[in-house]
């Protein structure tokens, strides 16, 4: 740094000059970031594109890109000809969702005020272990809950996964409750992309969306179009959420140390 | 578990201990009552189920052979550290969080430095880029497994057929990308998801840059590279280090990419994917609860680390 410093500054009459250069610059460089966008992109562009497509359009070599649009995937997901509807599996995602985001409200709610307004004793020592008990893996707690649920009887409920959701969400939003509406969203885009606790734990009533969509790959026939036209409308209230709310993304996956 | 928190109390010590004055012993209560709901509620459902863990992985006990259950000390953990099938999961899940998590970091610290400048359409981009991470898991991984990687119609191999008709070639090569290199499938799928996170962790850091530092920087003639090297790279590192280590902790866990991609198959069976097939498929208690014990104990290392950086950007936080 000290041989930059004792660098004589030349560039004061020709202030023109390295302004078009850096615009110039600043233009290839925004060229290379629409690039590297588009190609991040893509993968979904031609998810949504496929889901649009028939099945037979769907699976060709070389891809048909322009092949005539079609809303068959999605009636298909609707249950057209096999007559299993999404929507048990959608409500069930929603309600898990949004009834453990409201109860994960209810409970961190009291608990911020506890640590932050009104500071209890060693408010940071609690506050650390709500933040460690989201950094345990999931799957060593999976065999006992699995027991005990059935037990109770609470096998293929999807209050049981209300319960498990909200446990999951819960230090995140204890910790971070100054801007929780952040947390809210982060909360229900969680529970709606969980895939291995109801894997296990739900069957056909309680069957949330994510399972639901892993019994489009069928070993028979051809069901591409399906499954994008699935995942499309499966991912849209997460891509809607997340878009809506780009900035507060970060400070929830974060666990709020990004502001 | 007391190793997270003699952990945490460790980091935590120096932010906030300040030796609070005695209180009335009822006015404490008051006081930690609205905490209480909160805490009860997640040791229930999250730390009673752990000791529960802790208990069965020293148990004999297969769910097809119900009356064989009983105690058998440290079997299970022999049988875990031993078996070849599940060593293998375990450097294989090294071998994807390690892999995810740095391919992600570098490609998001590129991308969050395209975004930093001021270009066209700059928001439209970001938009685009963020995709990819606001796709369901699942949905990801079936779109990877399905339409992006499969030899027959998916659109990999569909393009590279466009491509050799273009130029007149008539045998394009179709490679099977799922059969051939298993772990690298699952790595890219995971990478495409997280590195938007990355980019997205990475890009915060640098629009809290003290501005000033690089004015100077600019009157002093430094070049980009000077730049970058000397004033954003230190600046970052924290962030770099809290994107690693929140990025190694989900990652660490993944699930549904294993699952839906290869079935855990070709190699790829990381720990999550092993404890789950033992207990679903081979019903055995015993030995799924010891492998979920191993995990633990390697993400309680990881997690101190965390909990040291999250606290260090907290301190960071209450001084300004």
């Amino acid at each position: 740094m000290t041989a930059v410093a004792t660098t004589p500054t030349t560039a004061a009459p020709a202030t023109n000059r390295p302004n078009r250069a850096r615009r110039r610059a600043n233009a290839l460089w925004g060229l290379v970031a629409w690039l590297v966008g588009i190609v991040f992109f893509l993968p979904v562009a031609w998810m949504v594109l496929t889901s649009l497509h028939s099945e037979a359009d769907a699976g060709t070599n070389p891809p048909k890109f322009t092949a005539p649009l079609t809303l068959d995937g999605y009636r298909e997901f609707f249950g057209a000809t096999t007559g299993a509807s999404p929507w048990p599996p959608l409500i069930n995602s929603a309600t898990a969702s949004i009834a453990s985001t409201l109860l994960v409200l209810a409970l961190a709610i009291p608990a911020a005020y506890a640590l932050a307004i009104k500071p209890v004793r060693k408010w940071t020592d609690v506050l650390f272990f709500f933040l460690s008990t989201k950094m345990l893996p999931a799957v060593a707690a999976l065999l006992p809950i699995y027991l005990i649920a059935q037990k109770l009887g609470l096998l293929d409920n999807i209050w049981l996964m209300v319960i498990l959701y909200t446990s999951m969400n819960l230090p995140i939003a204890v910790w971070m409750m100054h801007s929780f509406l952040a947390e809210v969203l982060i909360c229900f885009i969680f529970s709606w992309n969980e895939l291995l606790f109801a894997r296990v734990l739900t069957a056909t009533v309680a069957q949330t969306a994510p399972v639901f969509l892993t019994s489009f790959v069928t070993s028979q026939g051809l069901f591409l179009a399906k499954v994008c036209a699935a995942a499309t409308a499966i991912s849209l209230p997460v891509l809607a959420a997340g878009f809506a709310a780009q900035d507060k993304l970060v400070q929830g996956l974060s666990l709020g140390a990004v502001k | 578990m007391s190793a997270v928190e003699t952990a945490t109390a460790r980091v935590v010590r120096p932010v906030g201990a300040r030796p609070a004055r005695a209180q009335p012993r009822r006015t404490a209560w008051i006081r930690r009552a609205p905490l209480l709901p909160a805490l009860v509620f997640l040791i229930v459902v999250t730390q009673l189920p752990f000791v529960a863990t802790l208990v069965i992985s020293f148990m004999n006990w297969n769910a097809l052979y119900p009356d064989q259950v009983r105690f058998t000390g440290v079997d299970n953990y022999r049988t875990v550290l031993t078996d070849a099938a599940l060593r293998a999961s375990i450097v294989t899940t090294v071998e994807l969080t390690v892999s995810v998590v740095l391919v992600s970091l570098l490609l998001g610290l590129l991308i969050a430095l395209l975004l930093d400048r001021v270009f066209l359409g700059r928001g439209l981009v970001r938009t685009m880029l963020i995709a990819p991470f606001l796709v369901v898991p699942v949905a990801s991984a079936l779109l990877w497994k399905h339409a992006l990687f499969n030899p027959v119609y998916g659109l990999f191999n569909g393009v590279l057929t466009d491509v050799w008709h273009l130029f007149g070639a008539n045998s394009p090569p179709q490679p099977d990308w799922i059969t051939q290199s298993p772990k690298a499938a699952v790595v890219t799928a995971l990478v495409w998801q997280w590195t938007p996170f990355m980019m997205l962790i990475l890009l915060a850091g640098l629009q809290s840059r003290p501005a000033e530092a690089f004015e100077a920087a600019t009157v002093d003639g430094a070049s980009a590279w000077q730049t970058f090297r000397y004033i954003t790279l230190p600046h970052l590192r924290r962030y770099l280090e809290l994107g690693a280590l929140l990025g190694s902790i989900y990652v660490v866990q993944n699930f549904d990419a294993v699952f839906t991609i290869t079935s855990g198959g070709l190699g790829t069976a990381n720990l999550p994917y092993t404890i789950y097939q033992t207990f679903y498929q081979a019903h055995d208690y015993g030995r799924a609860s010891a492998a979920g014990v191993v995990v633990v104990i390697g993400t309680i290392i990881i997690a101190t680390f965390a909990l040291r950086v999250v606290s260090s950007l907290f301190r960071e936080e209450a001084k300004r």
